[in-house]
């Protein structure tokens, strides 16, 4: 037996010691397991249903079997180019504002709405669009879902390109300007470029979280069982679709929601997984 | 804050006309996000104006949501059962999801091997990018059937004879009720509050931590005398953002939280509606003027609560920081 000075209280506080990690480890492994419980069930309830119909095919009236979400999938994929093209200039614009000219209170003020519209609930964005542009303007449209999609991208893209702004090493900016190269030559020419894939990484994160939004496109693009190229007209989206499919009453419709799912989440996990990769290789080498 | 060389000492030299013009563009870029955090609550209190003028306070008080005037039942819109199914459902999601996310915090920034913890908060932060539809129909076609057979059964006989906790879990288990809403939430909040919680344990300064090592104190008690007292201001920060986050969230707890009933009751079995449900299900049916206003109402307290929780949080973050950044200085 080993000698415990404390009499007995020793091996308590070591107890209580291994128990705190006991606990701590139980409760991480616990909300790992959740991860994989939730893409598993939807890689097996999903993966049936996948063929080339499902991507290709727009969907049968209930009762007719095969069709396919395609046009949701275009949907989507159209959205997401116009809103990605409405927003980067803002975000990127702001971003460069904060880090490189922004000054006193206003510069704060920036950071701050930055930081409201960041956390801004998504279904929130759908009724502030719907009443500035749906109600008056466009009606349910795929410009209105785009223009939603942009606002919740836009606080996004600023903060992660702040983030990468700020790794550029100021003796980089100094040489610069020592040569006497004016502020926004410095800017666009040096800055930026030496940043360029990181400044890619965060306006992808943003395509990857907007992509998965719903709440503000049930107010905005509405959805569609047709295929439809118009931006001013009512148009699908894949989020939208899994909606639909998931709470009507047809076991045929659930089987595709799932698969829906399984794009979706592939989708924004290749192109969130990308981020993680690149961010961490990014931060590594400008270290 | 770090800023870049420029705009420490950039004032004051001769601008070369394309700075000017540069410097006016980013502006303007960044303006427009002010404008847009402005034109949310004017665009939003204006369109509400016609229901804050008939109801005023009512509207948060009265638990009458009647958008159809017949000769019995009067036209009223009283927000409480949505306000109800909001604050529970928050509120379990936090009771969930903090134990879950401070432990795995702990466990991986104190604990475990740098090997283990880099990869298990990668993965449990993952949960982040899962989009909240993809949440519902797991919830929908899983959880809920999971919790009508086999949670809720199990808690009614747990908890069933116990005098207060008894009234949570009585009535049928329906499965799509204000509990499942909660675990829902819960899921999507852990990320949150793990990535945060565990940047603000990394703020505790080391010398803290290895002085009480130094004294042969144990695991437990670096953790419950060093580490949390130092970050429990964070960590309560943390949860603030957890809770904005599970009050806004929308898709994943309609397609849970069953949308029928606008009981108000202490059973947790009840099938309710939060405030941004109500409104994903009930804006397009909106037939009156005074209708359409009311759920823009709904649409306004979401973004004022969530707004709030969301300064509060990043106000105890930031003092966190401020103390580490002064007492390392």
């Amino acid at each position: 037996m080993r000698k415990d000075p404390e009499g007995g209280k020793f091996l308590r506080r070591r107890a209580v010691g291994a128990a705190s990690l006991a606990i701590t480890a139980i409760l991480a492994f616990a909300s790992v397991a959740i991860l994989f419980v939730i893409v598993g069930h939807v890689v097996v309830n999903g993966i049936g249903s996948l063929n080339a119909d499902f991507f290709t095919q727009i969907p049968k009236p209930y009762g007719e079997s095969g069709g396919g979400i395609a046009q949701a999938i275009m949907g989507t994929v159209m959205m997401l180019l116009l809103a990605a093209l409405i927003a980067i200039p803002f975000g990127v614009g702001t971003a460069i504002y904060i880090v490189e000219f922004g000054r006193g209170r206003f510069a704060e003020l920036v950071r701050f709405a930055v930081e409201l519209l960041a956390e801004l609930p998504s279904i929130v964005v759908g009724v502030f669009v719907w009443a500035l542009v749906v109600r008056n303007l466009t009606g349910y449209s795929g410009i209105a879902g785009s223009l939603a999609l942009a606002i919740i991208m836009i606080p996004i893209i600023a903060r992660g390109v702040e983030e990468i702004l700020k790794l550029v090493p100021d003796s980089l900016r100094e040489a610069a300007l020592a040569l006497g190269t004016p502020k926004w030559k410095v800017v666009v020419f040096i800055v930026i470029p030496t940043v360029l894939p990181g400044i890619l990484t965060g306006i992808m994160l943003s395509v990857a979280r907007a992509a998965g939004e719903t709440a503000p496109l049930l107010l905005t693009a509405l959805g569609n069982s047709f295929f439809n190229f118009d931006l001013r007209k009512p148009m699908a989206a894949m989020p939208l679709q899994i909606y639909t499919y998931a709470v009507s009453p047809y076991d045929d419709w659930h089987a595709k929601a799932w698969a829906s799912t399984l794009v979706l989440i592939g989708l924004v996990g290749i192109l969130s997984g990308a981020v993680k990769f690149f961010t961490r290789r990014w931060k590594h080498e400008s270290q | 804050m770090s800023r870049s060389v420029f705009s420490r000492h950039g004032a004051a030299r001769a601008a070369d006309p394309g700075d000017r013009v540069f410097a006016a563009f980013v502006a303007a870029m960044s303006s427009v996000v002010i404008l847009l955090v402005i034109g949310f609550v004017v665009l939003l209190a204006v369109d509400s104006m016609p229901s804050i003028k008939r109801f005023g306070l009512g509207f948060l008080s009265s638990s009458v949501w009647n958008p159809v005037e017949t000769e019995i039942n009067h036209l009223n819109f009283g927000a409480l059962p949505y306000i109800f199914g909001t604050v529970v459902t928050s509120v379990l999601a936090l009771l969930i999801a903090t134990p879950l996310a401070l432990g795995s915090a702990i466990f991986v920034s104190e604990y475990a091997p740098s090997w283990l913890g880099k990869p298990v908060s990668f993965i449990i932060e993952l949960l982040v990018a899962i989009p909240s539809v993809a949440y519902g129909i797991w919830g929908l076609f899983v959880l809920v059937p999971f919790m009508r057979g086999t949670v809720e059964p199990f808690l009614q006989q747990m908890l069933g004879n116990i005098p207060i906790l008894g009234a949570l879990v009585a009535g049928p288990p329906f499965g799509q009720d204000l509990l499942t809403g909660g675990v829902v939430l819960s899921i999507m909040i852990l990320p949150t509050i793990l990535s945060l919680s565990r940047e603000i344990i990394a703020q505790v300064p080391r010398l803290q931590k290895e002085g009480m090592l130094a004294l042969g104190a144990t695991r437990w008690e670096v953790l419950s005398q060093a580490i949390l007292p130092y970050a429990r201001g964070g960590i309560i920060g943390a949860a603030m953002l957890g809770l904005a986050r599970a009050i806004g969230e929308t898709m994943a707890v309609t397609m849970v939280i069953g949308n029928s009933s606008t009981k108000i009751g202490a059973s947790l079995f009840t099938p309710g509606y939060t405030i941004a449900s109500a409104i994903a299900n009930q804006f397009t049916e909106a037939d009156s003027e005074i209708y359409f206003s009311a759920i823009v109402e709904l649409g306004l307290v979401l973004l004022l609560v969530a707004s709030v929780f969301n300064i509060a949080s990043r106000f105890l973050v930031a003092q966190l920081t401020k103390r580490t950044g002064a007492s390392n200085a």
